[in-house]
């Protein structure tokens, strides 16, 4: 049987990554926030969102990645998890995609990395590969740093 | 029996819970009034017991009645001076009153229970009611329990009111909705039931009018209850007089404490008869006619009576205790004109009120009743009716709304910051406006959380009561400051610890009465509860009149535990040794009682006061007594912190941990920080402060501040030790709001929290505890003794020197400036080798020789214990250190030394008295050189 999920959609690097659209709160530009020391590295710092205080995980420094140019503000894709919400940062939002289970391909095992622990697999759409996060793993620093 | 309204139940089981909360304290008291019984406080704890007896059996839960009604059994002998209020019966009653208790918290299995054990005991008490009763004690019972409205305290007459207005209004409530057509049994079980509450709390307190008004009413709904009368609109009608007739005698009593004039026979009667009368139709036409008028005509008799006799309420009766006063004095006025006709007519009226006071007029008494009246009256339209005055509310609804003002209070914060930046006059005002109600809110909702300590409290006299009774102690609790209010978590979270601290007290504090009589105190211990508010904390004390801490035993017991070596706890301070009680794993109970001493516990307690942003201070004097001194916040929600800055970024440092602000300009900059070993400390009036930077703790670099020209240290308070936090810039205090940290930064110790700044940024809550933990502030066990004496130095002057205090042999005692002193050091005998006959240790990297202080001076040390750690006091010179070994270091004082004899020999400076003990100043550098004259060598001055 063939399913379809939706998913929201963000680049981070160039590369094309994808959250469940269920688990998003709101995606809202970049707000400035406070920075927490001690933190890992990953932790970008604490936004104010109307009232309520969220983390917000620079999502290039948990993947991994390269560290964003410094003349480039990242946007927020805030997503619920257990924890209460959490602000995943990244380069640019993309838009929200049907996909259908008929192209998911679970990672290679030649991915390494923190990569490999959060990426659930990869669609593979025209073009370009679709990799989904877990973010249920991503949002959880402690376990994984 | 079937629950089939669990809400019911539930609320039952409240109402008993609450009944019963104060029942214990109340048979306490009684005890302890010993003959003189106090009759109004028996009738309150008979009619707590009453109403769960009624209630129970209404609901079915027999064993519940039963066991309550033979509580009431006892109780009414007691309130008829049949039964005096001995430690027998009282204790009976108590476990009993427990049993009930046990009962209501699982009162779905209730009906299971075997309650024989407190039935027979009770009915022993019935039974052999006969000696416990001798007769010279019934002059007691002068008292008429006829007319308990007499004894009745008028804050139960306010319940009872209170209580029965909301009986009435839901009874209301239900014949509206029975009159609907809606008459299921639940409603006219519920009208039965509060009209059964207000017939036996009315027949309890005599009120006798009431009773039989309502027991006729209660009569009428049971036969509907039991299906054998059918509910009509002639039924409802006569249903609502008696609400109406019940209210009025209701509201006479709470003006005048009497049930009225009102005879209500009639209506009874219609009750009566419309309770008998099966509604043969044909029959109810017939009487019909009557019976619905007179009642209405007798209504409205009642009511004029009712409004022209007790004047109450409506401002017409008023009106006419005026009318009638002045009627009687102008009557008055010219019955005495002709009496003193040859005074002036102006004093006339002043002669007459005169003459009205002295002749015995007919009619003073009766406008002197009439004025009074009238000034009820409007004492009562000033008043809020009993029932008006409170309301329940759940505590859910009152969380939401702190949270709400919470937010409210940051969005203020956020506008008073938006607009002290923009000169609009109008903007200001609206905003300054804004500030004092949001305040003014603040306070009113967490006032609306706030609840005397004597909540916790109330619970504590029995338990002392037991506990003395089980360790064979006499123990007396005092309590002050019981309206002390606190927020309602709080009172939550230091229900457990205050208990534990009593039961403690009880159990080792205060001896045996042959201990005490021996030591010349009254056999009798008391065992003080204090609460007060002190700037913005609550603090609370537990102090008693025992034996104190026995300093010896505590450490007997810390070494025999395994926590210390003997050797330091040798070297302890007194208030040291106390606070060894708050380790894990510590009691100094010789055997384990049932009451305490498992080792479990005082830590607990700690713990669970720090928790909750609170300290605990133990003060103790060996045969004088123990005092606990607990220090906690009002409120959680939202605190006055400090705002400080570092690297750009601010932080919220929570005012209970404040103790003062330090800065340093241009030259102190530099020459006010003194570095010992690595570490900085700032001289703060004399004593050594460490400072711990922000900065190096956060891991934060910067490229600013570094080296500014000021400096800002803010002294904070971790436990009992103090130091000082180095920040680049302190704001402004401010009341924020607590947020909790989010699951990622949870596990980093030195935040406690989150909270949004005025501008709608967020800034890190620091939690000192964890800073001065991670910066080894405390912990630093081997410097505690340093810290932690100066702490109690006497007031300090600027030419005074502060000098460690060292002890050697058996009384031999040393001083030295403490500044010549670079470390105390514990080190291991084992580690002790030997260079050049010279005895030396390995320290941080060096060889650093040893002197014995005692051998050096040839005063002899005490004999060592093998394993001993080695007290050293670290001596360097020009980058050469020298140990001295000593005994004990004795103290840090500060004083103003006056040598008042010269040295007699080398190595010593002179002596003076310290602390009233004669004590010789070393001079150091020459007791070293003497031990190796080569140190330094040429370097010496």
């Amino acid at each position: 049987m063939i399913a379809t999920r939706q998913l929201c959609t963000f680049y981070l690097d160039g590369h094309f990554f994808g959250v469940d659209a269920q688990s998003v709160q709101e995606v809202i530009r970049y707000q400035e926030m406070t920075r927490v020391p001690l933190t890992p590295e990953c932790v970008n710092g604490l936004i104010n969102l109307r009232g309520q205080i969220v983390t917000a995980i620079d999502m290039r420094k948990r993947l991994g990645l390269r560290d964003r140019p410094a003349d480039k503000l990242p946007m927020n894709v805030v997503v619920r998890s257990d924890e209460g919400a959490v602000s995943l940062l990244v380069d640019q939002i993309g838009d929200v995609i049907e996909v259908s289970s008929e192209d998911f391909e679970t990672p290679p095992e030649t991915l390494r990395g923190p990569t490999r622990e959060l990426v659930q697999g990869a669609y593979k759409l025209d073009g370009k590969l679709l990799l989904v996060l877990n973010t249920t793993e991503t949002v959880q620093l402690s376990a994984a740093e | 029996m079937s629950f089939e309204d669990a809400e019911l139940l539930k609320e039952f089981v409240v109402e008993s819970q609450e009944h019963l909360s104060d029942v214990e304290n109340q048979l306490l008291t009684l005890e302890s009034q010993g003959d003189a019984v106090d009759v109004a406080l028996v009738n309150t704890v008979f009619r707590a017991v009453h109403s769960i007896k009624g209630a129970a059996g209404f609901l079915g839960l027999d064993t519940l009645q039963g066991l309550a009604h033979r509580e009431e059994e006892v109780l009414n002998r007691l309130r008829n001076s049949e039964l005096r209020p001995t430690s027998l019966v009282v204790n009976t009653l108590l476990k009993a009153t427990d049993r009930l208790k046990g009962l209501l918290d699982d009162i779905e299995n209730s009906n299971g229970q075997d309650v024989s054990e407190h039935l027979v005991a009770l009915e022993l008490i019935l039974n052999g009611g006969a000696q416990p009763t001798p007769a010279p004690n019934a002059k007691v019972a002068a008292t008429p329990a006829t007319s308990a409205v007499d004894g009745l305290s008028s804050e139960a007459l306010r319940e009872f009111l209170i209580e029965s207005y909301d009986n009435l209004e839901q009874l209301e409530r239900d014949l509206m909705s029975l009159e609907r057509n809606s008459r299921t049994s639940e409603l006219i079980n519920s009208a039965f039931r509060n009209i059964h509450t207000i017939k036996g709390t009315a027949g309890f307190l005599g009120f006798s009018k009431l009773e039989k008004l309502t027991h006729a009413a209660e009569s009428l709904l049971g036969n509907i209850r039991s299906e054998t009368l059918e509910f009509n609109s002639e039924i409802s009608g006569g249903l609502f007089q008696v609400i109406d007739a019940v209210r009025n005698i209701l509201t006479n009593i709470e003006s005048n404490q009497s049930e009225g004039s009102d005879e209500f026979a009639a209506l009874v009667t219609l009750l009566n008869q419309l309770g008998d009368g099966k509604p043969a139709t044909k029959k109810s036409a017939s009487k019909k006619a009557p019976t619905s008028k007179s009642p209405t005509a007798k209504r409205a008799t009642k009511k004029t009576a009712a409004a022209s006799e007790t004047a109450k309420g409506e401002p017409e009766p008023a009106v006419t205790a005026t009318t009638v006063q002045a009627n009687s004095s102008a009557h008055n006025s010219a019955i005495a004109t002709p009496v003193a006709k040859k005074t002036e007519p102006a004093s006339a009226i002043d002669a007459s009120s005169q003459s009205v006071l002295s002749s015995p007029d007919v009619q003073q008494p009766a406008a002197d009743q009439v004025t009074a009246q009238a000034a009820r009256a409007t004492a009562k339209e000033n008043e809020a009716s009993a029932a008006d005055s409170t309301i329940r509310v759940d505590v859910a609804l009152l969380d939401k709304l702190m949270t709400c003002v919470g937010e409210l209070v940051l969005a203020r914060n956020q506008i008073l910051q938006f607009t002290s930046g923009n000169a609009d006059s109008e903007l200001h005002s609206t905003s300054q406006r804004l500030n004092i109600i949001t305040t003014e809110l603040q306070e009113s909702v967490m006032k609306t959380r706030m609840q005397p300590i004597g909540n916790v409290w109330s619970k504590f006299p029995r338990l002392v009561r037991d506990l003395a009774a089980i360790c064979e102690k006499q123990v007396r609790i005092e309590m002050e400051g019981k309206e002390t209010e606190l927020d309602k978590t709080i009172i939550e979270a230091i229900k457990d610890p205050l208990t534990h601290l009593v039961r403690n007290t009880v159990d080792h504090g205060i001896e045996r009465p042959d201990v005490r009589i021996q030591k010349g105190k009254p056999a009798e211990g008391c065992l003080t509860l204090r609460a007060y508010h002190e700037g913005g904390q609550v603090n609370i004390e537990i102090c008693d009149d025992g034996a104190g801490l026995n300093y010896e035993r505590i450490k007997a017991k810390a070494v025999d535990r395994g926590l210390m070596s003997a050797e330091q706890v040798a070297r302890m301070a007194d208030r040291d040794v106390g606070n060894l009680i708050f380790l894990p794993g510590f009691s100094t109970a010789e055997k384990v009682s049932n009451v305490s001493g498992r080792g479990v516990g005082m830590d607990v307690v700690k713990t669970n006061i720090e928790k909750i942003g609170g300290t605990v201070d133990l003060q103790s004097q060996a045969g004088l007594g123990t005092t606990i001194k607990i220090k906690i916040p009002l409120t959680l929600a939202i605190i006055p912190a400090l705002i400080v800055s570092n690297d750009g970024n601010r932080y919220a440092i929570p005012q209970v941990n404040l103790l003062e602000l330090v800065r340093l300009d241009g030259e102190q900059v530099k020459s006010g920080i003194e570095w010992i070993q690595g570490s900085p400390v700032y001289r703060l009036r004399g004593r050594l402060l460490p400072l711990v930077y922000l900065r190096e703790q956060l891991k934060t670099e910067s490229n600013i501040g570094m080296n500014s020209d000021a400096l800002n240290i803010v002294v904070l308070r971790a436990d009992d030790r103090q130091f000082g936090l180095v920040v680049d810039r302190i704001s402004d205090t401010e009341e924020i709001v607590v947020k909790p940290l989010s699951k990622q930064l949870k596990g980093i110790p030195v935040y406690s929290g989150t909270t949004i700044m005025g501008d709608g940024k967020v800034a890190l809550i620091l939690d000192v505890l964890g800073l001065a933990h991670t910066s080894n502030v405390i912990s630093q066990g081997r410097d505690r003794s340093v810290t932690e004496s100066q702490d109690r130095g006497p007031a300090r002057n600027s030419d005074s020197q502060t000098l460690l205090v060292l002890g050697v042999g058996p009384t031999h005692r040393y001083a030295l400036p403490l500044s010549q002193v670079t470390r105390l050091e514990k080190i291991e005998p084992g580690i002790v080798e030997t260079a050049d006959h010279q005895e030396v240790v390995q320290y941080r990297g060096e060889i650093l020789p040893l002197i014995r202080l005692g051998n050096q001076m040839g005063t002899g040390s005490l004999p060592a214990d093998e394993s001993a750690l080695l007290e050293v006091v670290v001596y360097t010179e020009n980058g050469r250190s020298v140990g001295i070994v000593v005994d004990r270091i004795v103290d840090i004082v500060e004083t103003t030394l006056a040598i008042t004899r010269p040295a007699a020999r080398h190595g010593l400076l002179g002596s003076a008295v310290v602390q009233d003990h004669v004590t010789d100043l070393l001079d150091l550098p020459t007791i070293i050189r003497q031990s190796d004259p080569v140190f330094n060598n040429g370097q010496l001055a």
